[in-house]
């Protein structure tokens, strides 16, 4: 019985892991998506350049490449990040440069003539971003950005590489010393399916709230 | 020292989109409080002449004038600079435009796409900002719908909403293109009926672009006639509906009421 309670106990442990690499590494990857996002909006080419490479760099390797270099090559040149900052790093700033195009896309889709009435009223830039683009291109980001937090939670288990006891990682302990195939891999996909439902459900709450007078057509107005 | 009673004044002002020039040297001046019909047929520039004014185009030649300051340049030393977006953003306070497609803010109420502009801009406290848009939404005919969202609204009650919109920010020179061309005829007077009574309440300086011909004629003090990026002809309404002095003027007439228009 206590056999038990210590592998129900390694579960809930690789779960919490997972749920907090989930959480830091999205707030990562919506800091990274809107940065370079809205950057890559810019007129100037220099103001598009570093986020342009920072984000083709990221979308161009993969995931588990980069947590290699990120935990074992940086250390060569004197950076050392603990598992969990280099995971929710690496997620963060991949999931971000795919999230960056989702932000880019959705900001360049406000029609111009938002924009233009925005000038009419006086706006400045930055009172046009804030009060008339952004909440418009937010409705848009949120379905695909539902999606990337779906995508980085099933990145989480490549973590394990750089030695981060996660839910997949600590499930498949069970298994060997349990033998029981069965019930770790069941526990692992009825695991996922919560967390991915529970962002499902964050999401469309988040878009119900911000799509208010969207509905019957965000660009009907 | 006339520019003093000049709400607005284009001297020489080409515009150029690559090779092509949608506006030749242009000069026209309308002095404060003027009501202004721009007329002309399709790709004359009477759009071009409008978001020249409201800052949504640069100019290649020329100057252009608003309240007796420069628009499109500054002050520097005995000549003129490009302006910077310091001073657009001074000189735009004089102006409000309604466009033909409205281009409400649809994420914000009819309430808010007409108290929030002046706060946000003016610095306006939320109480005389909201109790301004109601007068506002009471004038315009729309005081109960204040709680839709303009997905909600016809075309005429959206562009009623977008005339107390631009009314909020209180400017003194009031630009409208085409605000009735997007609407089903039925739903056309109830924003005439608005631009009528902005019109005769006679502070505001209007430039209003239309085909709506008697309209034109019954509103506005002088008619300006634009063909291939230049005014042809301007004049009294009567004189320039009745007697044009052109050819083009006449040939631009006879289409329009060919096409079935009444101009008078
Ligand atoms: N962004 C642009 N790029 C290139 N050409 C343009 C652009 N905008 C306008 N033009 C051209 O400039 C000319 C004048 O356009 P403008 O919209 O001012 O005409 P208009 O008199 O308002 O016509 P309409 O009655 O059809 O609205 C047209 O030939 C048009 O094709
Ligand atoms: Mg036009």
């Amino acid at each position: 019985m206590s056999q038990f309670s210590d592998y129900a106990w390694m579960i809930l442990d690789g779960t919490w892991v997972t749920v907090k690499i989930t959480v830091v590494a999205s707030v990562v990857a919506v800091i990274v998506a809107l940065l370079t996002g809205v950057a890559r909006t810019s007129k100037f080419f220099w103001i598009r350049l570093g986020p342009t490479l920072f984000v083709e760099l990221f979308r161009g390797t993969s995931c588990y490449v980069q947590l290699f270099w990120a935990f074992f090559a940086l250390p060569f040149i004197g950076i050392s990040l603990t598992p969990f900052v280099a995971s929710v790093l690496v997620l963060g700033a991949n999931v971000g440069s795919y999230g960056s195009e989702v932000v880019r896309g959705a900001i360049a889709g406000v029609p111009r003539g938002q924009t233009e009435a925005s000038v009419a009223l006086n706006f400045t830039k930055l009172q046009r971003f804030r009060h008339v683009v952004f909440p418009q291109a937010l409705v848009a980001m949120l379905p695909p950005a539902g999606n990337l937090f779906i995508d980085l939670l099933k990145l989480t288990p490549l973590t394990s590489l750089i030695t981060m006891s996660d839910l997949t990682y600590n499930a498949m302990a069970v298994r060997q010393q349990t033998g029981s195939t069965f019930i770790a891999l069941a526990t692992i996909l009825v695991g996922y399916f919560l967390m991915s439902s529970a962002i499902a459900w964050a999401i469309g709450r988040i878009e119900r709230r911000a799509s208010r007078g969207l509905e019957t057509g965000p660009r009907a107005a | 020292m006339s520019d003093r009673q000049l709400a607005v004044e284009f001297r020489g002002v080409s515009k150029l989109y690559g090779a092509l020039a949608v506006l030749k040297e242009l000069s026209l001046s309308v002095p404060q409080g003027e009501k202004i019909a721009l007329i002309g047929p399709s790709g004359s520039g009477k759009t071009t002449v409008l978001r020249i004014l409201m800052t949504l185009e640069t100019i290649q030649a020329g100057t252009v004038w608003v309240k007796g300051e420069p628009l499109w340049h500054m002050p520097k030393g005995d000549g003129l600079a490009p302006a910077t977006e310091t001073h657009l953003h001074a000189m735009r306070r004089h102006i409000g435009m309604v466009f033909q497609h409205f281009n409400l803010f649809p994420h914000m109420t009819v309430q808010e796409n007409v108290a929030r502009p002046p706060q946000i801009v003016l610095g306006v406290t939320s109480g005389e900002a909201e109790q301004r848009a109601q007068d506002l939404l009471r004038l315009v005919g729309l005081a109960q719908k204040g709680a839709s969202y303009p997905a909600q609204l016809s075309g005429g009650q959206k562009q009623r909403v977008a005339i107390a919109r631009a009314l909020a920010m209180q400017p003194a020179i009031m630009l409208f293109d085409e605000p009735t061309s997007a609407l089903d005829p039925e739903l056309v007077e109830e924003v005439l009926a608005v631009l009528r009574d902005i019109a005769l309440e006679g502070k505001t300086t209007m430039l209003l672009v239309t085909h709506e011909m008697s309209f034109a004629r019954e509103i506005s003090d002088r008619i300006l006639f634009l063909d291939g990026g230049a005014i042809v002809e301007e004049g009294p309404p009567d004189q320039i509906f009745s007697d044009p002095k052109e050819e083009r003027t006449r040939l631009f007439l006879k289409k329009i009421i060919a096409a079935g228009h009444r101009i008078d």
